[in-house]
């Protein structure tokens, strides 16, 4: 045991922090006002809502917290409640047997906050979204803020796109 | 021949069907069936319909014969299997759910995967549409005695997990009961087959369960192919392997790291993460995707292994065969770890025979099935390896059994590697003209996939059923809390991990 312990004092996994995804920076600026992020700052509690994925999306966030990416270090963690959450991270197409735990799930979690719509299916429904068990998208249900899109989405994208939570967003042209 | 599987055999054979016989019996021999069945004759591996007629996949014990039994159902009910056999329970609530057929008899009637919010009932039978959603109430089962409590937890848990509802009933802080409620992620998958392409049905079936991609794809496709009278080409085969085997290592992987972390023992999930983490990095340079979807395809594969990504796997094998043993050496050595594992959530070889439950949750009570071998498909009937193997039935011995599975997959990999013969890697395939049908098991990490596909003329899905080894394994979990402490549930439950999304269709 004392060998796995010094292997992970003495060569670290982690890698360079990657760039806030600029494709995210500007669907955020687009729809949170800027006194929502001072209140929330640059330390964030993410509750993690399966909401009818394949568990493909689970996969992918769990490595977020492998040693490669050690989401922790951004100041970013995962919680067991959403008492105690700023960001809801959703997969799935929201099936309806969902529906009434992520609205629930909502709104127990205390504003200001952000909802982050994970895959494909989180956006549309994917591959599922003709469905009748399924409503398509987490936002037919409960607003969005920001969707990571992909099939899985991969452990840096996610990444990426939860960074761009944490950054000043671009300051937008008046139209 | 065994009177059992005479009698499977007795009925009318159905003749488009491929891969495993199917049989339509009368009411008579379905019930003599079902009442051997009862008696221990034969396995239960899948009940299910095709929204006129229940199919069940049996295997004949004395014979280790599979078939498919057909029985029709004009009247939209059939005898209940799960009076006399109880693991066919779920399976016929879930048939009545989404079909309308009901099992005659049956003593539990409550829905199972339909919780009265799809705004429809019996989507796949004569569905009726209501108006207003309000959800059903589920009775669960009462529990009697003084000093008991009931914990519930779910859909939403306390990790990043799937969502399933427990209802606990402790004493104190020993469960007596547990109940599970599950269909939280049911998407309605039997409803989007019929119509779609193969293609499509092939990228449905590979999301039934992401954990199990390749394994879905492969039952799928190789369904596809036995009803269609071809076989995808060699190198295919082959290649399908090698991601099967990529696949089964990652999970077990990344799961013996997730059981030792709900025994807060976080170091060994660090090191477990980090070579799962190194595995799907391989295999995103190997074959473009982290978790391989799509990449198995009706016909054969959609990817190539070039000669750099076979020395990438045999980098990634070598970091394997060193990482392992230390790991090994970690979980057996460390006394704290042991005594949370050992004793901790036992599964008898009764239960496990009685419900035919697969993969390690099987074979670490005694069950020696793998799909691999028997019925068996290639390349791995020309393959050695060996299985894990316990009789402990504990969390303990799931672990090492899981062990032992990524040890049986390295050689697998490496046998593959030497020998994956050059090739084509897919065929066009044939329409056949006339309806057919495929079965076919695929061996995931959990145990063994079953597919059951009918084409119509044109060669498009016209039905699908898709049986995750879950099905026969969540029922144990149950059983194996029990006279636990509430505390070890977690570590229960994810020395199991059954998959919620692939039971949930």
């Amino acid at each position: 045991m004392i060998r796995f312990l010094l292997e992970g004092l003495l060569r670290p996994l982690t890698e360079k922090a990657p760039r806030a995804d600029d494709g995210a920076l500007l669907e955020l600026a687009q729809k949170l006002d800027g006194v929502a992020r001072r209140k929330l700052g640059r330390s964030l509690s993410i509750r993690e809502v399966d909401a009818g994925s394949c568990n493909g999306c689970e996969l992918e966030i769990h490595a977020l917290n492998n040693a490669f990416y050690d989401l922790e270090r951004f100041g970013i963690r995962f919680v067991a409640s959403p008492r105690h959450a700023d960001v809801l991270l959703v997969t799935g197409p929201v099936t309806k047997n969902m529906s009434l735990a992520l609205q629930r799930t909502y709104a127990a979690t205390p504003d200001p906050k952000y909802v982050v719509a994970v895959g494909d299916c989180g956006f549309d429904g994917g591959v599922f979204k003709d469905s009748y068990a399924c409503c398509g998208g987490v936002s037919a249900v409960v607003p969005v803020d920001l969707h990571i899109k992909g099939c899985p989405p991969e452990p840096a994208d996610l990444l990426k796109g939860l960074i761009a939570l944490l950054e000043d967003p671009p300051v937008l042209a008046q139209v | 021949m065994t009177d059992f599987l005479s009698t499977m055999r007795r009925g009318v054979p159905v003749g488009h069907a491929r891969g495993i016989a199917r049989h339509v019996v009368d009411q008579g021999d379905w019930l003599l069936l079902i009442h051997e069945l009862g008696k221990g004759a034969a396995d239960l591996l899948a009940l299910w319909s095709c929204s006129r007629h229940v199919h069940m996949l049996l295997r004949d014990r004395a014979s280790g014969e599979f078939g498919v039994v057909t029985l029709e159902c004009p009247e939209r009910r059939y005898p209940s299997v799960s009076r006399l056999h109880l693991p066919a329970l779920r399976f016929e609530r879930t048939i009545r759910d989404l079909y309308g057929i009901d099992a005659h008899g049956a003593n539990d009637v409550r829905r199972w995967l339909d919780h009265g919010r799809w705004g429809v009932r019996k989507p796949g039978g004569l569905p009726e549409a209501y108006g207003v959603i309000t959800g059903d109430p589920y009775a669960f089962h009462a529990s009697r005695g003084e000093a008991t409590h009931q914990i519930p937890v779910g859909p939403v848990h306390a990790g990043i997990i799937e969502p399933g509802h427990f209802r606990f009933t402790a004493n104190g802080e020993v469960v007596v009961r547990l109940e599970e409620r599950l269909g939280y992620v049911h998407k309605g998958i039997e409803q989007l087959m019929p119509g779609a392409s193969v293609t499509r049905g092939a990228q449905l079936a590979g999301r039934l369960s992401g954990d199990s991609t390749v394994a879905y794809a492969i039952a799928f496709s190789r369904a596809v192919e036995l009803a269609l009278d071809v076989e995808a080409p060699a190198r295919a085969i082959w290649l399908r392997a090698v991601m099967a085997e990529i696949e089964r290592i990652a999970n077990h992987v990344g799961d013996i790291g997730a059981i030792c972390n709900d025994a807060a023992f976080a170091l060994m999930h660090a090191h477990t993460g980090a070579l799962r983490e190194r595995i799907l990095r391989a295999t995103k340079l190997c074959f473009g995707h982290r978790l391989m979807m799509d990449r198995v395809v009706p016909g054969g594969v959609a990817c190539d292994l070039s000669t750099e990504g076979v020395s990438t796997l045999r980098g990634l094998l070598a970091d394997i065969r060193k990482t392992l043993p230390r790991l090994m050496a970690l979980f057996g050595d460390t006394v704290s770890l042991q005594d949370r594992t050992v004793g901790t959530g036992r599964v008898s070889a009764d239960l496990v025979r009685q419900f035919a439950a697969g993969g390690f949750i099987g074979r670490a009570s005694g069950r020696a099935f793998d799909s691999r071998r028997a019925p068996g498909y290639a390349p791995y009937t020309e393959l050695t390896f060996a299985d894990g193997a316990s009789e402990e039935g504990d969390v303990d011995a799931r672990v090492w059994v899981r062990f032992d599975e990524i040890t049986a997959s390295l050689d697998i990999i490496e046998q593959s590697l030497a020998r994956l013969p050059q090739g084509p890697l897919r065929i066009d395939l044939p329409t056949a003209g006339e309806a057919r049908e495929g079965a076919a098991f695929a061996e995931a990490f959990r145990g063994e996939v079953f597919a059951w596909v009918r084409l119509d003329a044109q060669g498009n899905v016209e039905r699908c059923h898709l049986r995750d080894a879950s099905w026969l394994q969540w029922p144990l979990l149950e059983m194996a809390i029990k006279g636990n402490i509430v505390a070890d549930f977690p570590l229960c439950n994810k020395s199991f991990n059954c998959s919620y999304s692939g039971h949930d269709l």
